[in-house]
């Protein structure tokens, strides 16, 4: 019987009746009495030296209040990179300024120059008009393996090149490596592109600013996964504004799958002008701005060998891949490339030799940075297609070579820095197997075929680290700030509670899911329970949501601090109960005296710790509630093998998606519904990067693919109906609730079998044989790879 | 979008005069608005046709000629051109349900898009475009990429479409706007085959001579064999180069052969 309530029940989500019926509170929902507007004049080239700047005509035009320039934040500090990666030659990466308005140069399109304050939205426009910038065009980087050419022209004249850090992962491995592969009887060679994505939440970044003269306190309102980040980046880093006096709030956050991470200058910004007006400011993106200054992502070049020794055990694997870092970094952006990719290249495999290069490269084009899975899709999808690769040139069936090659004892050490706690990959294969009904494959080709189509089937494993923390770790790898987590637990007087988390929910359900679990522990309603999410004033601290973190390390925190709750409640019911407290239980929200029929209930032991009239004030402090903060010892490891279908009309190149199937190990699971919502949307993503999306700049640094015209978003009709278990579970084993995170899995495990799936269609039929084909696998590009 | 004037005219002779006084027609919106919220037009005042019962409907003339007055939605196209099925099919399949409930014949045959469906449509059907001033024949009115017959402040009032024994319309999306990559209307009459192309060519929607003339005599898939378009003024970017465009030319009119009704 499926519970309905609590842990493992499909509780429906909360969240989404404000959500669908239009009644949910958005940062562009948010207008304060006073309030002007801001515009920014963006660059419309792509690198150009900047002589100057004339407001003259604009600041004279109709509700204009201020205009400000790069000059106006020479004094204020420079947008922060929150990694800080060590070369291989033991040197520190390249840190270039990010100014809040360009100054002296332009580096990309899309680069804010000036910012228009005026009264109304449509004013700022007008006079943005009349503003003349005075600049001479550069030639612009654009490609990677260009710009780290010795005569390239320079993104940052102050730094040495393009070269943000060439890194190696392991350094040491690297001799082992070289030799594995040269001594290797087949070494399977794959070049590729990771396609460069942009992002695209539903709600484009809004920024509010607000000043209060009287207590000096500054308010910004944003578009943002992680209020706490953006208060530390942009209070201590940029504007200079102590904690204390700034407060940061992200209301409702209509999707962010990464992008709305990063501490964006349009934050800094009108923060910094509600100072300098006395007024608040307000900026939404349109979407034409978000395609041009959201930060991207994806955007690798990678050459991968995959060495097999004449059993077909993979013995080696050695990549070298560009990352492109666009024109600045962004607060995670040198990590992707690096911690969250180098680490995965172990993938399912026990290959006792890798050795991964990264070189980061500054290019004129908008910042890129994490995207739902960071770094991990990148990892997953060169792996994964270079070993279906070797099983076609091998002759071999791709899942045996995949099970012949797993690893299959726990905890297992990789060669690559990280320890995989658990996991079980012949049990999601086998599971996939049965699933995606891989039996009834050969008959649907036949019908396929029947009609002029061909059909392929791909399959793909994955494996990531998530509940990305620990924070000695992560310290370790470049990380300038911990990353655990915190939780307040608010027991009020009747016995509701209010839950106040560090993570911040903006699609995944936590208003949903993490009331499920103190349910679960203390046994009253899920309605008894209330999330309390994105406003520093509310929330003791937190590093929010990325990295499928929330509730293995959030929800980890939360489950520390309602412990602490429960047994201060215990006391007081052992009081109540003139029992002793080791005898007391909670069951079913009731607090009872172990063998005896003695019994209180949750509503009358919260009542006394906040009207103690019969209370042990000696021994304890009145009220109930607790925080906790969280910093797990190792990052989870969720897991899981995907198998798509599809059916290619070989007179056209179009290809249909036909069955999805993915089978999933994601630890424990507090509310399947909501996880199998998870895994859809992204693999939705994952058929976008695969079939459909692709940022593209032309030579001079155009975004060609600069609205919906031309980049394709899949919709509806794009993907099929999947077919999703997570029955597989091997719990996390160092979290209390051994979960290990859902929220990306999708996008990283669905790209590969994709690719391989319509490169097993093409190969089925009797024309041309194809190796590979680059993201996206539009129509024209299946097409022209087949003549 | 900068600050414009609005007239909403209930009649034909009202909104000429609004138009003739410096206004633009504005019909649904479905181009003009987009056109507008990206400042690259400035239009003083705009002259709404949505209230002006005349420009709308759907009725059969004289003739047997599905006539579809300038201001009718493409979602009553869709609904109500049932006597002639290719034609309803093309507007049932235009964007998206917001867009069919908004975007008018009239207005998308004055915009011209070389990539709009509607140009197929007419052009493939031999149609007569009715203005507030003449009578213009498809082949005479489709000028290139944007640009027609019309003067300026010229109202499309109504389309006259023949309807032809059997016609069909293939549609190959391009992945992102879900306009046509290339798509290919094919109408076979008593006198001969209308093929007619859109998506595909820099100079907007053209009649393929050869196919015509291949099908007029042999209106089967097999009389293409071996017919090739010529990829030199092809429409060539992000969703496919030239070569790639011209098979599909080959491809949609033979599907479309394949397929009338
Ligand atoms: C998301 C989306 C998807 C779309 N997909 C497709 C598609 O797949 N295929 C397709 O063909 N189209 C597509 N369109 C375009 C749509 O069909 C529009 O309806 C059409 O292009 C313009 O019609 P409108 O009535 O909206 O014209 P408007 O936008 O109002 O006007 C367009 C132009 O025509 C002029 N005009 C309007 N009416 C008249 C008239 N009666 N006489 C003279 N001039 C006039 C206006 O002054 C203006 O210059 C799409 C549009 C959108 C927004």
């Amino acid at each position: 019987m499926p519970k309905d309530s609590g842990i493992g029940a499909s509780s429906k989500r909360r969240e989404d009746v404000r959500f669908l019926t239009g009644s949910g509170n958005y940062t562009d929902d948010i207008n304060i009495y006073g309030q002007l507007y801001v515009h920014f004049l963006r660059a419309d080239v792509a690198h150009a030296k900047l002589n100057g700047v004339d407001t003259k005509d604009a600041e004279a035009m109709p509700g204009v209040v201020r205009i400000f320039t790069g000059a106006d934040f020479e004094a204020v500090g420079s947008i922060p990179c929150g990694w800080l990666i060590t070369d291989r030659h033991g040197d520190p990466m390249q840190e270039p300024r990010h100014p809040v308005l360009a100054h002296g140069k332009i580096r990309h399109v899309g680069e804010p120059i000036c910012a228009v304050v005026a009264e109304t939205r449509e004013q700022a426009r007008d006079a943005a008009e009349a503003i003349v910038l005075d600049y001479e065009t550069l030639p612009a980087v654009i490609n990677m393996k260009d710009a780290v050419k010795a005569d390239a022209p320079k993104v940052h004249d102050e730094l040495t090149g393009n070269l943000c850090y060439d890194w190696g992962f392991v350094e040491d491995n690297k001799g082992a490596v070289d030799e594995a592969i040269k001594g290797a009887a087949h070494v399977t060679t794959l070049e590729l592109v990771n396609n460069r994505l942009v992002a695209n939440p539903m709600e484009p970044r809004v920024a509010v600013g607000e000043y209060n003269r009287s207590d000096d306190m500054h308010t910004l309102h944003t578009t943002s996964q992680n209020p706490h980040v953006i208060r530390l980046l942009m209070g201590a880093f940029v504007l200079g504004i102590p904690e204390h006096k700034l407060r940061v709030v992200a209301p409702d956050v209509g999707g962010g799958f990464g992008t709305k991470i990063f501490h964006y200058q349009e934050e800094a910004f009108v923060t910094f002008a509600a100072k300098a007006l006395n007024r608040p400011v307000k900026w939404t993106s349109t979407r034409s701005e978000a395609f041009m200054s959201d930060a991207h992502g994806r955007d690798h070049v990678t050459k991968i060998e995959l060495a097999l020794d004449a059993e077909n055990n993979f013995v080696a694997v050695r990549t070298e891949t560009y990352a492109n870092m666009g024109a600045y970094l962004s607060t995670f952006a040198p990590s992707v490339p690096t911690w969250l990719h180098g680490t995965l290249m172990a993938g399912n495999y026990k290959t006792p030799h890798i050795y991964v290069n990264v070189k980061a490269v500054f290019t004129n084009t908008v910042p890129v940075d994490a995207y739902r899975g960071a770094g991990r899709p990148e990892a997953t999808f060169q792996l994964e297609r270079v070993i279906d690769m070797a099983a076609r040139e091998l002759g071999v069936d791709p899942v045996a070579l995949r099970r012949q090659n797993f690893i299959t004892e726990f905890p297992y050490a990789t060669p690559v820095a990280v320890e995989y706690d658990t996991g079980d990959y012949t049990a999601t294969m086998d599971k996939l197997i049965d699933i995606a009904d891989f039996a009834g494959f050969e008959a649907r080709r036949k019908e396929s075929e029947a009609k002029g189509k061909l059909r392929g089937l791909g399959v793909n494993c994955y494996i990531e680290a998530c509940g990305i923390a620990p924070s000695n770790l992560v310290g370790q790898l470049g990380a300038r700030a911990g990353l655990y987590d915190a939780a307040t637990v608010r027991v009020n007087a009747t016995g509701s509670i209010s839950v106040m988390v560090g993570a911040h929910s903006h699609g995944q359900g936590h208003e949903t899911s993490f009331p499920q679990v103190i349910s679960e522990m203390i046994g009253i309603p899920e309605d008894q329970i209330d999330i309390v999410h994105g406003d520093t004033s509310k929330i003791p601290f937190g590093m929010g949501t990325y990295g499928s973190r929330s509730l293995a390390v959030c929800g980890s925190a939360m489950v520390r601090a309602a412990e602490k709750v429960i047994n201060k409640a215990k006391k007081i019911a052992a009081h109540l109960m003139e029992a002793s407290e080791g005898d007391i239980e909670l069951k079913d929200g009731r607090f009872s005296v172990a063998g005896t029929d003695k019994s209180v209930a949750w509503g009358d032991v919260t009542l006394a710790a906040y009207v103690p009239h019969n209370y042990p004030l000696k021994d304890i402090e009145p009220g109930l509630e607790e925080t906790a903060f969280y910093d797990p010892a190792n990052f989870t490891y969720p897991s899981g093998a995907y198998a798509c279908e599809v059916e290619l009309d070989p007179e056209t190149g179009h290809v249909k998606v036909e069955r999805f199937s993915a089978a999933d190990d994601f630890g424990n699971i507090i509310n399947p519904m909501i996880v199998s919502g998870q895994v859809h949307g992204g693999i939705a993503q994952g058929i976008g990067q695969a079939m459909l999306e692709g940022c593209v700049y032309d030579a001079d640094g155009q975004l060609i693919s600069a609205s919906y015209m031309d980049y394709a978003m899949p919709r509806a009709e794009d993907v099929p109906f999947y077919t999703v278990d997570h029955s597989c579970q091997t719990p996390c084993t160092h979290n209390p609730l051994g979960v290990k995170g859902c929220g990306e899995a999708g996008a990283i495990g669905s790209p590969p079998s994709l690719v391989n799936a319509v490169l097993d269609a093409i190969n089925s039929g009797a024309g041309k044989k194809v190796a590979h084909i680059d993201m996206p696998l539009t129509p024209s590009r299946v097409w022209a790879a087949m003549q | 979008m900068y600050a414009f004037e609005i007239e909403r005219p209930t009649t034909l002779d009202a909104a000429k005069a609004a138009i003739a006084d410096g206004g633009q027609a504005l019909s649904g919106g479905q181009t003009l608005i987009p056109t507008l919220k990206a400042r690259l037009a400035m239009p003083e005042k705009l002259v709404s046709l949505h209230s002006i019962a005349e420009l709308k409907g759907v009725s059969t003339d004289g003739e047997g000629r599905i006539c579809i007055k300038g201001a009718t939605v493409h979602r009553t196209v869709g609904d109500e051109a049932g006597a002639y099925p290719a034609l309803a099919s093309v507007a049932a399949r235009i964007g998206d349900p917001a867009v069919r409930n908004r975007g008018t014949i009239g207005g998308s045959l004055a915009n011209n898009d070389p990539s709009a469906c509607y140009p197929a449509a007419a052009l493939g059907s031999g149609a007569t475009i009715c203005t507030d001033r003449r009578e213009i024949a498809a082949d005479d009115y489709f000028k290139g990429m944007f640009t027609t017959a019309l003067a300026e402040g010229e109202i499309v009032t109504e389309v006259k479409f023949p309807v032809p024994e059997v016609a069909a319309y293939e549609k190959f999306i391009q992945p992102a706007s879900r306009f046509p990559l290339v798509a290919v209307f094919v109408a076979k009459f008593a006198d001969g085959v209308r093929v007619a192309i859109t998506g595909a060519s820099e100079t907007g929607v053209f009649r393929w001579a050869e196919a015509e003339k291949a099908l007029s005599d042999n209106f089967t898939p097999e009389a293409l064999e071996g017919l090739k378009m010529d990829p030199d003024h092809m429409i060539a970017d992000l969703h496919g180069d030239k070569a790639y465009r011209a098979h599909l030319c080959a491809v949609m009119t033979k599907r479309a052969v394949k397929n009338a009704k």
